[in-house]
């Protein structure tokens, strides 16, 4: 009995220790061997480098683009510096407005009553569908975009935000109140810290799907941002910029993610804790 | 002194309470007694004001109870301790939401912290803490306001016996100490005879005084007798398994 417990706590611990370094090996192993197999299709010849340049091209041009030389009238870094500004300012206000809407309706039932419909029908359309009103009520020029990325980014904020304030536990705020709190200091001290990991989780959901809003709305209206360098890179049949151009919008994004989960890790500790 | 009054109450067209008439006075620990869904917490909820009551009066220093308020400090089964704040700040709650600036706040967060043993543990999270010392802290944040009266919901009912007894001589050290008006809910026989120096027996649905017994267990405990010597006490065992036929008693008339 005593043998057989232990010959099987030995493998456990081994397998327990293993998963993360194991894990993190095979995702770096499948990456090398896609830019290895791109490199060996490319330098085959299998197919032309018009549709498939091989990686070092790809580079090459990514240097060149990031140097002063730049594409379109604009160094990568401008046009990089164009899409980080609009999805800043609407992260900005969508977080300032969709935490406040969402407090609002998670602490009365009117507010929620009044605004859950107009929430749950706007929410479901992807935000390309109204870009074109947009474009007609705005113009092309920022406003449309910024407003865009905001409705996209505001939707997920304030619903994640309306969970987190139901989500606050009955004992916490009995607790609050049998400790002289009043109405504010509850919200303050109690519902919004609770709300805290949603929130977040909701600035996560909202800044992933502003991202491929961005990007897509500046394929079609912009004259300047990674979207708007790939499109036109593409009607130049300029494959080398088009797939630097994805590589950057990926490792933003997957940056933009990592980031907040890191944050995430930092404000909300006890999320996971069981509490 | 806490004063109930033909206090009623109702819950989904249901009665819970009937006439409650109770008065618990300063430096009593009144433990009230009875089984589940005999109403005992709606009780509570009611002293403590997160419930309304439309009938009776309930009263503390004379002053009609409206509604939750920092004069009576009330502990938790599960606790509602903030996971974002350290146990320190957590006892500092109360103290803060007062205005106190946070020297004093913490100073005196500390002092009860040491009352209740957990001094060394002040900086720690609170998902690093056991049930027992997390129950030791909401004590602490429920004492650090210097309530006139403590309430506490079932608050061992979730620890292991070993703690539990523990807990239970602690409570009442620092009752003895602090001279506080204590009011405990339970379903546990042993800790209601074992507490009380006045118990109350809640008979469910709807929920009525059916006996009220004045003991001294706790008093002698406070007083320095050791608690396996009352609990081994041939008087000890004679009022709990009174209390024991009484309950029982209640329970097949309800079966």
């Amino acid at each position: 009995m005593t043998a057989a417990l232990s010959s099987s706590a030995v493998p456990a611990s081994v397998r327990l220790r293993w998963p993360l370094p194991r894990r993190l090996g095979l995702s770096l192993l499948s990456l090398t061997a896609l830019l290895a197999l791109w490199w060996l299709v490319a330098r085959l010849g299998l197919i032309s480098p018009l549709f498939l340049p091989p990686p070092e091209q790809v580079l090459h041009q990514f240097i060149t683009i990031a140097g002063p030389q730049g594409f379109m009238d604009a160094t990568l870094w401008q046009h990089l510096a164009a899409s980080l500004q609009r999805i800043l300012i609407a992260l900005t206000a969508a977080a300032l407005c969709g935490v406040t809407v969402g407090i609002a309706m998670g602490l009365s039932p009117t507010v929620r009553g009044m605004l859950d419909p107009l929430i749950e029908l706007y929410r479901p359309v992807p935000p390309l569908a109204y870009l074109p009103l947009m474009v007609i009520w705005f113009g092309i020029g920022e406003t449309s975009k910024v407003l865009l990325i905001y409705l996209a980014i505001f939707a997920p904020v304030a619903m994640a935000t309306l969970a987190g304030v139901q989500s606050a536990q009955q004992v916490r705020l009995r607790a609050a109140r049998a400790l002289g709190a009043t109405r504010w200091q509850v919200l303050w001290h109690v519902i919004l810290p609770g709300a805290l990991p949603e929130i977040l989780t909701g600035l996560r959901i909202g800044l992933g799907v502003g991202w491929s809003t961005l990007v897509a709305a500046e394929l079609i209206a912009a004259t300047r941002g990674v979207g708007f360098m790939v499109q036109a890179a593409g009607e130049f049949l300029a494959t080398d910029v088009v797939l630097a151009g994805i590589l950057v919008i990926a490792l933003i994004a997957f940056t933009l993610e990592l980031g907040l989960r890191a944050l995430q890790r930092r404000l909300t500790p006890w999320h996971g804790e069981g509490l | 002194m806490l004063q109930l009054t033909h206090l009623c109450a109702d819950y989904d067209g249901r009665r819970v309470l009937d006439n409650i008439n109770l008065t618990l006075d300063a430096g009593e620990l009144m433990v009230v007694l009875g089984p589940s869904g005999c109403g005992k917490t709606t009780l509570l909820n009611l002293i403590a004001g997160f419930l309304t009551h439309h009938q009776g009066q309930i009263s503390l220093q004379g002053r009609p109870v409206t509604g939750p308020g920092a004069e009576r400090g009330v502990v938790f089964q599960h606790e509602g301790l903030l996971p974002w704040r350290n146990v320190l700040d957590n006892v500092a709650f109360g103290l803060q939401l007062a205005g106190l600036a946070r020297p004093e706040r913490e100073a005196r967060a500390r002092a009860m912290l040491r009352k209740v043993g957990l001094e060394e543990a002040h900086a720690k999270p609170i998902w690093q803490l056991s049930g027992g010392q997390r129950q030791r802290v909401g004590i602490a944040r429920a004492l650090a306001t210097q309530p006139q009266l403590l309430l506490l919901d079932e608050p061992f009912g979730a620890l292991d016996a070993f703690t539990r007894e523990q807990m239970q001589t602690l409570l009442l050290r620092l009752w003895h100490e602090q001279r506080r008006q204590v009011l405990l809910i339970t379903h546990d026989i042993e800790e209601a005879v074992f507490m009380a120096t006045e118990l109350v027996l809640l008979s469910p649905a709807p929920g009525r005084i059916t006996e009220r017994l004045t003991l001294d267990f706790g008093r002698r405990f406070a007083a320095g007798e050791s608690c396996r010597s009352i609990k081994s006490d041939p008087a000890f065992i004679e009022r709990r398994e009174y209390v024991l036929g009484r309950v029982f008693a209640e329970r097949e008339v309800f079966a």
